[in-house]
């Protein structure tokens, strides 16, 4: 069935809920409203208000109240409506969900997936367009999955769900209706003219810490997750380099070994993301790559994110990682 | 100093805020007082004691306290009033500020707007339907008032009660103005998905602007011809301003120059602006 990323984030979710009755989903508007970005419409019709219901507006709340059921054995799926709104939450996700396990020795665990839309490009100002993955990476015993399509979006968050440790995923919200490429004067692109949008109706599970080769190439490799997936294929094309696209799919667990195969293969590397570049997820990717095929590199790897400043409204277009940067990185890249 | 939430634009015009400048922000333009570093109606305008907006709901109402508490630290008079929404006494924010007041007895009002819908929610999930936010307050040792938000001389009298409780260092007031969102939550929203179509119609308490006129009129204090006069002359100030923040230009048309995306990070530039800045061809 053809499924945009909304459309098929709703369906896991439906299937998670008529699969596993531990299964619950809730957040701010996500019951009868059926949630901002529509991601949770209908279900509280389909499975009934204690399956699927509207809470408070108190994120530490939200997260808290999960780890509790969590704890208990449930499978609870929080929503935060904006990943920019998490940080009321940073505290019961850093020292609760994180460690709890590892403080009990296995006593209990926090088995919850919290999904948050995060980043650019809708024009939504500072506090709607933030790309906040570096500061859930950094703690260890947290996992941070990013799809990048419809297809995969479904399948991570069913995997998501089915972990066992705490999930952090993060819906690239400019990807919700259609693929963007980053030409924010072009038409909308739906996304029901890409291959990524058959999406099953049943359920399937795509494991995580499995990243994806989108492009094959020789000169050079480019590391990007969500949004930054298909700028960074728009950029590729248009500087005419043979670059090699690894869509990362989750930040941790980190597919470090494709990463490797790439890099040493081609000898330069490219990271692209939205978030700013200073201590963002690059800086982790750099060093990782440094490490293991320093010997391979023909040219220092460059990074391409935001600017280390917070998102700023009416510059949104230039603070935006745009395809034409990719490209003249991607040019930097083999000259050097 | 106010704190307010994004639906006290009223302190800003009450208090002579220049529509255009108002209208600038909206647009983003080039002449945007926060030079387009802020989403449109997120105002801040110190001089007209306003504090600065978040999109973050809550976050702002602690300031209040803090604020109030470094006025009575300087032996000043001046007062503070922090307004949150119905839904949003749910973050931590609200009961921290809250405690921090009634603890250091700081001159500070704190305001509840209850408009009785958060997005799609309604008070309910705010809070327990057996109790009002006003309520609250006695759990924090501080006077907690409801009043008719929608009656102008009732919201005045209860506020000059707070305000000179302050200012005598008798501490805080907790106040519940009841009232109702008539409109959609914001732009983007469309409550015929939540609520029923009639809703807004079947609201009882009224326009808070219509029932003074309507109290005025009673009284003789005013006429329907000075309504005429005052209601033409605001349509044209109104209208004036817009077509003045237009001829700047509208959102996207118009904007602060490029480099005001990295003032003001830190107060001096490090090295990665200096460096990013060369990066854009600046
Ligand atoms: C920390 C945080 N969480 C969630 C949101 C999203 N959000 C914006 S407004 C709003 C509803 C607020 O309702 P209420 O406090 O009743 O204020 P009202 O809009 O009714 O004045 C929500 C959930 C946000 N802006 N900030
Ligand atoms: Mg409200």
């Amino acid at each position: 069935m053809i499924m945009n990323m909304v459309q098929a984030l709703n369906s896991a979710l439906d299937v998670m809920l008529g699969k596993n009755s531990e299964v619950l989903v809730f957040g701010e508007d996500v019951g009868y409203f059926g949630g901002v970005f529509r991601v949770t419409d209908k279900l509280q019709k389909k499975h009934g208000r204690h399956r699927c219901f509207d809470t408070p507006i108190s994120e530490g709340g939200i997260i808290a109240t999960g780890i509790g059921m969590a704890a208990e054995g449930l499978r609870p799926v929080l929503e935060i409506q904006f990943a920019d709104y998490i940080l009321p939450a940073y505290d019961q996700l850093v020292s609760e969900a994180a460690r709890l396990r590892y403080r009990s020795n296995g006593d209990f665990q926090a088995p919850i997936t919290v999904r948050a839309p995060y980043g650019g490009g809708i024009f939504g100002g500072q506090t709607h367009s933030q790309s906040p993955e570096a500061i859930f990476a950094h703690v260890t015993g947290l996992k941070t999955v990013i799809p990048s399509s419809p297809y995969d979006a479904k399948g991570l968050l069913i995997a998501s769900i089915e972990c066992d440790d705490p999930i952090i995923f993060l819906e690239p919200k400019r990807l919700y209706n259609g693929p963007f490429e980053g030409y924010h004067d072009r038409p909308l692109k739906p996304w029901s003219g890409e291959t990524e949008s058959h999406v099953p109706e049943d359920y399937y599970s795509i494991p995580l810490g499995k990243a994806k080769v989108k492009k094959a190439g020789s000169e050079a490799t480019v590391l990007a997750y969500g949004t930054m997936v298909h700028v960074a294929l728009a950029g590729i094309l248009e500087s005419g380099v043979d670059a090699e696209l690894i869509d990362l799919r989750s930040i941790v667990p980190l597919d470090v070994i494709t990463i490797e195969e790439s890099v040493k293969k081609t000898g330069r590397c490219l990271i692209v993301h939205e978030a700013s570049k200073f201590s963002g997820f690059g800086a982790e990717l750099s060093a990782l790559i440094t490490e293991r095929c320093f010997y391979y590199l023909s040219a220092p790897t460059i990074r391409l994110a935001g600017w280390d400043v917070p998102y700023p409204h009416a510059f949104e277009w230039d603070y935006f990682p745009s395809p034409d940067r990719v490209a003249k990185s991607l040019k930097q890249l083999l000259e050097d | 100093m106010c704190f307010p939430t994004y639906r006290q634009v009223g302190w800003l015009l009450a208090r002579g805020y220049p529509l255009v400048k108002l209208i600038n922000q909206i647009f983003n333009n080039n002449d945007d007082p926060l030079k387009g570093k802020q989403l449109p109606v997120l105002y801040s305008a110190r001089d007209f004691g306003f504090y600065s907006l978040s999109g973050n709901v809550g976050t702002r109402f602690g300031h209040a306290v803090g604020w109030a508490m470094a006025k009575a630290y300087r032996n000043s008079d001046d007062i503070a009033i922090g307004f949150i929404g119905d839904g949003t006494t749910a973050e931590g924010s609200f009961h921290e500020a809250l405690t921090f007041a009634s603890v250091y007895k700081a001159p500070v009002i704190l305001g509840i707007t209850n408009n009785q819908w958060a997005i799609s929610t309604f008070t309910g999930l705010a809070t327990n339907q057996d109790t009002t936010f006003a309520s609250k307050a006695l759990s924090y040792g501080i006077p907690g008032l409801r009043v008719d938000g929608n009656d102008a001389l009732a919201v005045y009298s209860v506020l000059e009660w707070a305000a000179d409780r302050a200012r005598h260092g008798h501490g805080a007031t907790l106040i519940e103005f009841f009232t109702y969102r008539s409109g959609a939550h914001s732009t983007s929203d469309d409550p015929e998905r939540y609520r029923p179509k009639d809703e807004a119609s079947l609201w009882p308490l009224g326009d808070p602007i219509e029932r003074l006129k309507q109290h005025l009129l009673a009284n003789s204090e005013w006429s329907e011809e000075r309504d005429d006069e005052i209601q033409k002359v605001l349509d044209k100030q109104v209208t004036e301003s817009l077509k003045e923040a237009e001829r700047i230009g509208v959102l996207g048309e118009s904007k602060p120059d490029v480099r005001e995306m990295f003032e003001g990070v830190f107060k001096e530039q490090d090295w990665r602006v200096k460096e990013q800045l060369k990066e854009l061809g600046l």
